[in-house]
């Protein structure tokens, strides 16, 4: 009857041999990296940055013993710390500002791991040391701040439609326009859903006269969301700009924002480039070419800048205007579109301002170029110049041979000019490394000694049940590391605490289940139907036992956030593991130990 | 076969009922009470501002550090020391016109006036919206959790259980935060995860009772006894189990609670006191209410239909 199929000490194996593959990059410690991503917005990475920096180390005498191209980083393994350093050094000054070199760390996992999806355990902030930053965006300035727009735009449609209109009031959510009568309130209104037809238009004929134009739900949760999204993109390329070896910048709720830098030290410098604005400039170019020559040469004619095109290989000159004609401000929206031959586009919008400026310009320079230049860190930097064809209004299109990768690009580098609305930092955490080893070392060892001393205990009252149960904990371990491992959870501190605090619970089953053998061998039963008995017995109650654990856990991953969230992620997979590690391995141990003696006249229980 | 309690006879726990009751209920008030006048220490993410850990190459002289931190006159700050003589905990207040990072440069620079060799090993800000989530958070997910177990022991066994469980359980967080209000130990986020893990994991020992009581009353064997004695021999029966149990848990928490570092202490503390009144409350606690609430062997074992068969 302690028998198991055969298919279930398979699974047993598969089990504990599959966990055993994904525990083991824990091992493997890390080596010393270097790391190149791009530092400006503009600048891409890309295979051929992976040659060069390969080459240059190369140069320097150095060997790296892995290069690695995730698409937005290089990543060189070296050595040891030494051969970093120089590395980084190297690196930098070769390739220059344009690029951020950091040194990280990288697991030294085998790369035969690697291949099927084996990677150490993620540690989180309080175990390796940096900052966490908790943003919080500012929704009711960027609601007002559209809002603004709005009410500029209705003013300019009614001007130019020659309606009269009375007081243009912004109130809360919505802009409130006074009419005369109620043909104008009909002929306002037409007016304004042709060019706003995203947004919501009442007519008032009772009482007063006069229209509101307001968000719809969906619009404004839009609108929302659109400035969270520009300003994680803002965010995402000022970071880059830090040299920081892993960021991380994710949403969280509705308007918040993580942004997490491993490694960093310095949370002023952090905060001033997380806070920086990089803006938008759009300037006309000067055509002429004896001018750009003689800019090239060195003496740059005055009431003209010098400028470069954004582009790997180095992009052409352009000499542009030194007045700036409008900026970021005046951009209202910016997005991929088609032209009329179905051609990738970038449609502009432009606020009222924006629009005079743009007819003004536009119609006295028909066949000139207009440049798109983002400033970043005092560098200005042409995006595009596109031809002015015609005359301009507050909606136009640049576009031309372009591919549709090139044409979000553009989007984005213009939007990446300012954040949509402004942010507050409202948490702020740094931990020091020498914090972040000292919590792995004492999290690590008050694990390892509760182990031991639960270990040596259950041995010692139970014998060989006892010897069973830590065999049956130390599995719940290794599922549990090898789990984390395997979801790429981060291990935090609290983390630590959930998997000492889950493996001192997880034994409550191995307990119920050997008391439950020793009262049916008291009760007279042969020992193996106790043995059978008491795993029966005992299932319903740890199954039961194990549900209340697992809604406690389940209450704190929904409601709980930071420290709390990475406690019960772990909690939750350890009661899993735990039920799984307790009935079904150690029950299988025990059946290989007693399960095919024939005569088994007494067991140590 | 070494056996700690190897009981002959039942116990019988629940003629102790009346004493177990005013234990508890005198335990509880003094909770209580110590809530309501002391109230707890939350810890920063709570109450908001800014926390900094520092650590210095000899132990620290606290009354400087004290003195160094006053005279930048920030308001109500705080400066003990945490774990070792050489780790100090500077708390600050929310200061409008400052970014964290100002201040904990500025506490840094003025520390450094008396020992260059200070280092900042940890700085944590938060601001004043994201404490009153956090509460409000705290709240629902206790809330949930007591709802859960409820409804999921209420399926399982049957209401009386379920409401037992739950009664004995709030009274072990109100005795953990009573001691908190008490010590006026930092109440922190890992505190609170500790806390609910520990009503999760203390509703398990009310389960393993009520199981064996279900069982009982199944057996033929106990088909004369009276429900108290159903449930003292249920007690007594998972004995063993429950101490052992906790005991090992206890040796893990201990653990963590020694060896852990100041990180840790305080959870490793909501921890402990969690373990030992949940053996407490889910014997003592849980089953004399199960009694109150007027559990009878009916409520258990659903009498046995006869079938009437007609014979033409």
């Amino acid at each position: 009857m302690n028998r198991y199929p055969l298919w279930k000490y398979l699974l047993m194996s598969v089990a504990l041999v599959v966990a055993l593959l994904y525990t083991l990059p824990n091992l493997y410690g890390e080596s010393e990296a270097v790391q190149v991503s791009s530092a400006r917005a503009t600048v891409k990475v890309d295979d051929a940055l992976k040659a060069r920096t390969e080459a240059i180390v190369k140069a320097a005498g150095i060997t790296p013993e892995g290069v690695q191209f995730d698409g937005s980083s290089i990543k060189l393994r070296l050595r040891n710390a030494e051969e970093q350093i120089k590395a980084k050094d190297e690196i930098q000054t070769k390739l220059g500002e344009d690029y951020s070199v950091a040194l990280n760390l990288l697991p030294r996992t085998p790369s035969w791991l690697t291949k099927i999806g084996g990677k150490p355990m993620m540690l989180g902030l309080d175990l390796r040391g940096g900052v966490h930053f908790l943003l919080e965006v500012d929704m009711k300035a960027a609601v007002d701040k559209a809002l603004e727009k709005t009410a500029g735009e209705v003013r300019r449609e009614l001007r130019e439609k020659k309606i009269r209109y009375g007081r243009i009031s912004r109130d809360r959510e919505q802009v409130e326009v006074q009419l005369r009568d109620a043909a104008t309130v009909e002929a306002a209104a037409k007016a304004v859903r042709r060019v706003l037809p995203n947004l919501t238009v009442t007519e008032m004929k009772e009482g007063s006269f006069k229209i509101v134009v307001s968000y719809s739900t969906e619009a404004l949760s839009q609108l929302k969301s659109d400035a969270v999204k520009q300003n994680l993109v803002t965010l995402h390329n000022r970071v880059n700009a830090l040299g920081v070896a892993e960021p991380v910048i994710q949403q969280q709720g509705e308007g918040r924002i993580v942004v997490e830098l491993p490694g960093v030290q310095d949370t002023a410098k952090a905060k001033d480039i997380l806070g920086r604005t990089a803006s938008l400039e759009v300037r006309l170019v000067d055509e002429d070419a004896g001018k750009l020559e003689q800019a090239l040469a060195g003496a740059v004619p005055p009431d003209t800048v010098l400028l470069y095109e954004r582009d790997a290989k180095g992009g052409r000159a352009i000499l542009l205007k030194k007045d700036v004609e409008l900026t970021g401000d005046n951009i209202n929206k910016a997005a991929t579109g088609f032209d009329q031959n179905n051609q990738p586009a970038v449609d502009l919008r432009l606020d009222a301002a924006g629009e005079s400026i743009m007819r003004q310009i536009s119609r006295e320079n028909i066949g000139k170029r207009l440049a798109m230049v983002l400033v970043e860190r005092g560098k200005g930097e042409v995006i595009t110049a596109p031809v002015i064809r015609s005359e301009l209004g507050n909606q136009f299109q640049i576009t031309g041979s372009m591919s549709q990768q090139e044409a979000n690009d553009v989007v984005l580098l213009i939007s990446a000019g300012a954040l949509a609305a402004p942010m507050t930092i409202v948490e702020e955490r740094t931990i020091g490394p020498s914090m972040g080893a000292d919590n792995i070392d004492k999290g690590l060892r008050s694990t390892l000694y509760g182990f031991l001393a639960i270990a040596a205990f259950m041995v010692v009252y139970y014998r060989m049940f006892g010897v069973v149960s830590a065999v049956g904990l130390a599995t719940n371990l290794l599922f549990l590391l090898a789990g984390l491992s395997l979801l790429q959870v981060t291990l935090t501190l609290p983390g630590i605490a959930a998997i000492a605090l889950t493996l001192g619970m997880a034994i409550d089953s191995n307990v119920l289940i050997n008391e439950r053998i020793r009262e049916e061998l008291r009760s007279g039963m042969s020992p193996q139907a106790a043995i059978s008995a008491g795993y029966e017995h005992a299932w319903a109650t740890i199954l039961d036992s194990n549900v209340t654990s697992l809604i406690a856990g389940i209450a704190l991953l929904a409601f709980g956030t930071g420290a709390v969230r990475g406690f019960a992620w772990v909690h939750c997979m350890g009661i899993l593991t735990s039920m799984f590690s307790a009935v079904f391995v150690s029950r299988g141990v025990v059946n290989l130990i007693y399960g095919y003696r024939r005569r088994l006249t007494s067991i140590a229980v | 076969m070494i056996e700690f309690f190897h009981v002959k006879r039942d116990v019988p726990f629940m003629s102790y009922g009346k004493l177990t009751t005013a234990i508890s209920l005198v335990t509880f008030i003094l909770a209580v009470a110590f809530l309501v006048i002391k109230g707890l220490n939350f810890g920063v993410e709570f109450t908001g501002g800014t926390v900094l850990e520092m650590r210095y190459e000899q132990p620290a002289d606290l009354g400087k550090v004290r003195d160094r931190v006053d005279a930048l006159k920030y308001g109500e700050s705080q400066v003990q020391a945490m774990g070792t003589t050489r780790d100090v905990m500077i708390r600050l207040p929310n200061i409008k016109d400052k970014t964290s990072a100002q201040l904990s440069n500025e506490v840094l620079a003025e520390l450094k006036k008396d020992d260059a060799k200070v280092e900042v090993r940890k700085v944590e800000f938060i601001g004043p919206s994201v404490g009153d989530e956090l509460v409000t958070h705290g709240l629902m997910a206790t809330a949930f959790v007591c709802l859960g177990i409820i409804i999921y022991l209420a399926i399982r066994f049957e209401w009386r259980f379920a409401v037992s469980a739950v009664i004995a359980n709030m009274h072990d967080v109100v005795i953990i935060l009573g001691f908190f209000a008490l010590f006026q130990w930092e109440f922190s986020l890992p505190v609170l995860a500790g806390v609910l893990a520990v009503l999760g994991y203390s509703v398990n020992e009310s389960v393993v009772v009520f199981d064996r009581i279900r069982e009982n009353f199944r057996k033929p064997e106990m088909r004369g006894k009276s429900v108290s004695e159903v449930i003292d021999n249920a007690i007594t029966a998972t004995m063993s189990r429950t101490i052992i149990t906790h005991g090992c848990t206890e040796l893990m928490v201990l653990s963590m609670l020694f060896l852990g570092g100041p990180s840790l202490h305080y959870f490793a503390m909501a921890l402990t006191i969690g373990i030992v009144f949940g053996i407490y409350s889910s014997v003592l606690v849980a089953s004399p209410l199960l009694l109150l609430f007027g559990l009878t062997r009916e409520n258990m074992v659903k009498p046995v239909v006869v079938k009437e068969e007609a014979v033409v």
